[in-house]
């Protein structure tokens, strides 16, 4: 490793930004519904997608509220069916998902690698608009006659048939996700074209972030798993409208195979949500550690295996149906363990010996550690399939997958704090952030653990009251209280919203980061660049900015040892 | 798994039932001790939230539910150990640059090659309990429990008794203490979910798939049971109890059930042709392991 400060290519002379910027027609609103430009379709991705975790999250205190003694009738029996499916539907399809892979992937991807814009930027517009149609559309379902769908999120036939499920929100439902199904694959080919083809000179494959190769696993995933939930929609559509027996016993069809259609998808799915958030948590662990990611190999290679054996896996959720190979789906589901311990391990290496520094973006990444680390563990007792019996569809399941998603949250908030000032070129208030991480990190605890806890008692999920159990009801208001923390923390991030709006200039490196987002302006110009730095790792704006301190080739070896303040 | 000491090499009992686990004797051999050294120490051993229930298999389930435990706990605390060693003695202290060290790979082989080894260890464990649970041994009573919305069936084939009973009339399944109890589970409509607490155990009631599995209760009393899995409206209300009996109270039960079965038989067939009390046994499918 050399230590010489190479200059930076200049594409384009600085101060042009006024012809770049104005010469590309329309303001206003009528600029936001006819743009291509990546950073705009994330912008509105990332407020669309924010907007459906309010909405999910409403849905959330309903029925956290139900639950607090086991005779309520604040909903109906039917009305919380409907609230538990539409909670289920709107995390998982319209916010988390479209988060994940569209909102900061969008903006940041092909910064990180040096790229002008997506690769289809025309086909990217489209992704967001039916995503924002298909939201559109699933929601609607509680206008129409017989109320939005009510057979859970995963739809599971013949529940999900015409006779069982007769009202159009079901046919909203499955229209809705259709559409965002599209969206995402959309959004996968053009992620995969993206990090393929636009990557700027240098960048190689081994030199890109660890948020960017997270994506292109991703976006593999998107493109294996997601036509399969399409075609299983389809079948389910024609089933319900066409005469089609394909899910249904007395036409000879079988209904247990939408539950490996939706699962084969489903299971992907859950490293679809994952995978860009772990490459948002590394991304800050490592600026504020204020070291190279630790093991950036190893990473990647974790991240490939998680998304292989994620493939195989589907039928761990499947395993009281008493009709699938349980010791194969148990040990592919086990061995998924492996790679996400590395990926634990090495997080934790990029802290060890740094200087860490709690921004609010690291506290989330943190916050992200625990919680996910509770979820993992969880996760392998239901890879167990005697284990699983004992816990399937009880509170025990719920606690798990919410532990997951809520340690995804405080990555996505942590991604949203970390990159909003380049973004939107101003800092987001750090005292409401950490007022937001305590009210997020606490609240979260406090709504999954008892949840685990009631499902070993016998709790199942998706009841609506519990007469014949009135222990379960401390435990609920317990996790009832948590849900209102969780509540509040998205209160005071709104709050910070609006109390940082325009007001502290973020500058274009405010955390002293690693990657090419970093070297650019905040906000970008047009096409992002107007000069990039000689990229020879993965960390070309560090190396840059601090030539002496490439990053060490072997942890015994490294080449120096000085520790120069930096100005 | 292999955390627990103080094994004690006869103390495993013979229990291979199906000649299909015998290809893994020798490895059950290995990971049946700290099992059995769990089932030795019971009391000392925390629940970690869970009960041994009342059947065989719920005990066997629960010590493997004590032993993923104890290795969740290490590998847990010890990971939240790092995290917060690292949270509290690496803080930023200055605006020094740390050492940028990137690579340590025998530090990296570790950590791949230690949770593989853990894993294959849970894996095995999980074979070995897995494979008792799902066996179907030599039964002594049958039991047809058939789910429908929103309700449960309990036929007894050859006795001319049926237990069905809906939402809040919750029926109840009786069954004798000791004896293997061969159920073969069938749903009328969508899927539902059997699911007995105190037997640690839960499995689908699918559409045209016979689901069967062997329960051998060993303590007599009455448990809740609940469908789990989402079947429309009253989901939350399909519930049903079993009652554990001994096998005396069991033949006196049914012999009594028979009786008024066969009493009302003849009271309505003067009536109207009524057609057979007891359903026709589910067709058998290929669904099972």
């Amino acid at each position: 490793m050399t230590d010489v400060l190479d200059p930076p290519m200049i594409l384009e002379p600085e101060g042009h930004d006024e012809h770049l910027e104005e010469h590309h027609g329309p303001t206003g609103i009528l600029k936001w519904i006819t743009t291509t430009d990546h950073k705009v379709i994330g912008l509105s991705y990332t407020v669309t997608a924010v907007i459906m975790m309010v909405i999910g999250g409403a849905f959330a205190e309903i029925i956290r509220a139900q639950l607090t003694t086991p005779n309520n009738t604040l909903v109906s029996l039917a009305q919380y069916n409907e609230l538990f499916t539409m909670h289920g539907s709107v995390m998982i399809y319209l916010f988390v998902g479209p988060f994940a892979f569209g909102a900061l992937a969008n903006i940041i991807v092909p910064i990180q690698i040096g790229a002008p814009d997506m690769a289809f930027p025309r086909l990217n517009a489209l992704s967001y608009w039916l995503y924002l149609t298909g939201s559109i559309t699933m929601l609607s379902g509680f206008f129409v006659a017989g109320g939005a769908a009510n057979f859970g999120w995963v739809a599971y036939a013949p529940l999900s048939n015409s006779i069982n499920t007769p009202g159009s929100g079901a046919d909203l439902w499955i229209g809705g996700l259709l559409l965002t199904g599209f969206s995402a694959i959309f959004t996968g080919v053009n992620l995969c074209a993206t990090v393929f083809y636009l990557r700027a000179p240098g960048m190689t494959m081994f030199r890109m972030p660890i948020f960017t190769w997270n994506l292109l696993v991703t976006a593999i995933l998107i493109l294996l798993a997601f036509p399969v939930l399409t075609a299983g929609l389809i079948m389910l559509y024609c089933d319900r409208h066409f005469g089609t027996h394909i899910f249904s016993v007395a036409g000879g069809g079988v209904p247990v195979l939408w539950q490996h259609i939706f699962w084969f998808w489903g299971h992907p799915e859950v490293y679809i949500l994952a995978l860009p958030f772990f490459g948002m948590v590394t991304e800050i662990i490592a600026v504020f550690s204020r070291k190279p990611v630790f093991g950036y190999k190893g990473m990647v290679f974790a991240t490939i295996t998680i998304g292989a054996l994620s493939l195989g896996v589907w039928a761990h959720h499947m395993f009281t149906t008493g009709v699938v190979l349980l010791p194969f789906f148990s040990i592919m589901s086990l061995l998924i363990a492996v790679p996400t311990g590395i990926k634990m391990f090495n997080w934790i290496g990029t802290m060890w010996r740094g200087e860490v520094w709690f921004s609010t973006a690291m506290l989330m990444a943190i916050g992200f550690l625990i919680t996910f680390l509770v979820g993992g563990l969880t996760g392998i007792y239901l890879a167990s399939p005697p284990l699983d019996f004992f816990t399937h569809d009880t509170y025990f399941v719920v606690a798990h997958f919410h532990s997951i998603v809520m340690a995804l949250v405080m990555g996505a908030m942590g991604g949203l704090y970390y990159w909003g000032p380049k973004i939107t070129g101003y800092m987001l208030n750090e005292t409401y952030g950490k007022i937001q991480f305590w009210f997020l990190f606490i609240g979260t605890q406090v709504f999954t653990l008892p949840q685990y806890l009631l499902g070993l008692r016998g709790m199942p999920r998706r009841i609506a009251i519990y007469p014949l159990h009135p222990s379960w009801e401390f435990l609920n208001q317990v996790s009832t209280v948590g849900a209102v923390l969780v509540g509040i923390s998205t209160v005071v991030f709104m709050a910070n919203i609006v109390v940082s709006w325009k007001k502290t200039p973020a500058g274009d490196n405010p955390w002293d980061g690693h990657t090419l987002e970093w070297f650019t302006t905040s906000p970008p110009p047009h096409h992002n660049f107007y000069r990039l730095p000689q990229i020879r790792s993965e960390r070309p704006t560090w190396d840059y900015n601090h030539p002496g301190h490439t990053a060490a080739e072997h942890g015994h070896s490294a080449p120096h040892r000085d520790e120069t303040p930096v100005a | 798994m292999s955390k627990v000491s103080c094994v004690e090499p006869p103390a495993l009992s013979p229990q291979g039932v199906s000649d299909r686990t015998r290809r893994w004797r020798r490895l059950r051999r290995i990971v049946t001790l700290p099992i059995a050294a769990l089932a030795l120490a019971g009391c000392t051993v925390p629940t970690f939230g869970a009960s041994p229930g009342a059947t065989t298999s719920s005990q066997s389930v629960y010590h493997l539910w004590q032993g993923f435990s104890i290795g969740a706990v290490i590998v847990g605390g010890f990971t939240l150990l790092l995290i917060f060693w690292a949270v509290i003695f690496y803080r930023r202290k200055s605006d020094n640059i740390p050492k940028q060290s990137q690579y340590h790979i025998p530090l990296e082989m570790t950590y791949t090659i230690i949770p593989v080894l853990i894993v294959l260890g849970l894996f095995a464990a999980t074979l070995v309990v897995e494979n008792k649970e799902v066996a179907l041994p030599k039964s002594d009573v049958t039991i047809n429990v058939n789910a429908f919305q929103w309700g449960w069936e309990f036929t007894y084939p050859g006795q001319n008794v049926v237990v069905t009973g809906q939402t809040t009339q919750d029926p109840e399944m009786i069954m004798p203490v000791n004896e293997n109890v061969h159920i073969n589970l069938t749903s009328s409509d969508v899927t539902h979910g059997f699911y007995v607490h105190a037997f640690n155990f839960s499995r689908y009631a699918l559409p045209g798939i016979l689901n069967q599995f062997t329960l051998r209760a060993v303590n007599t009393g009455t448990y809740n049971g609940q469908c789990t899995q989402l079947c429309g409206l009253y989901h939350s209300l399909m519930v049903f109890r079993v009652k554990v009996v001994s096998q005396s109270q069991y033949s006196a039960w049914l012999t009594g059930e028979a009786n008024v079965a066969a009493a009302k038989a003849a009271k309505t067939a003067t009536n109207q042709q009524t057609s057979s009390i007891t359903p026709t046994k589910p067709a058998k499918s290929k669904g099972g392991y």
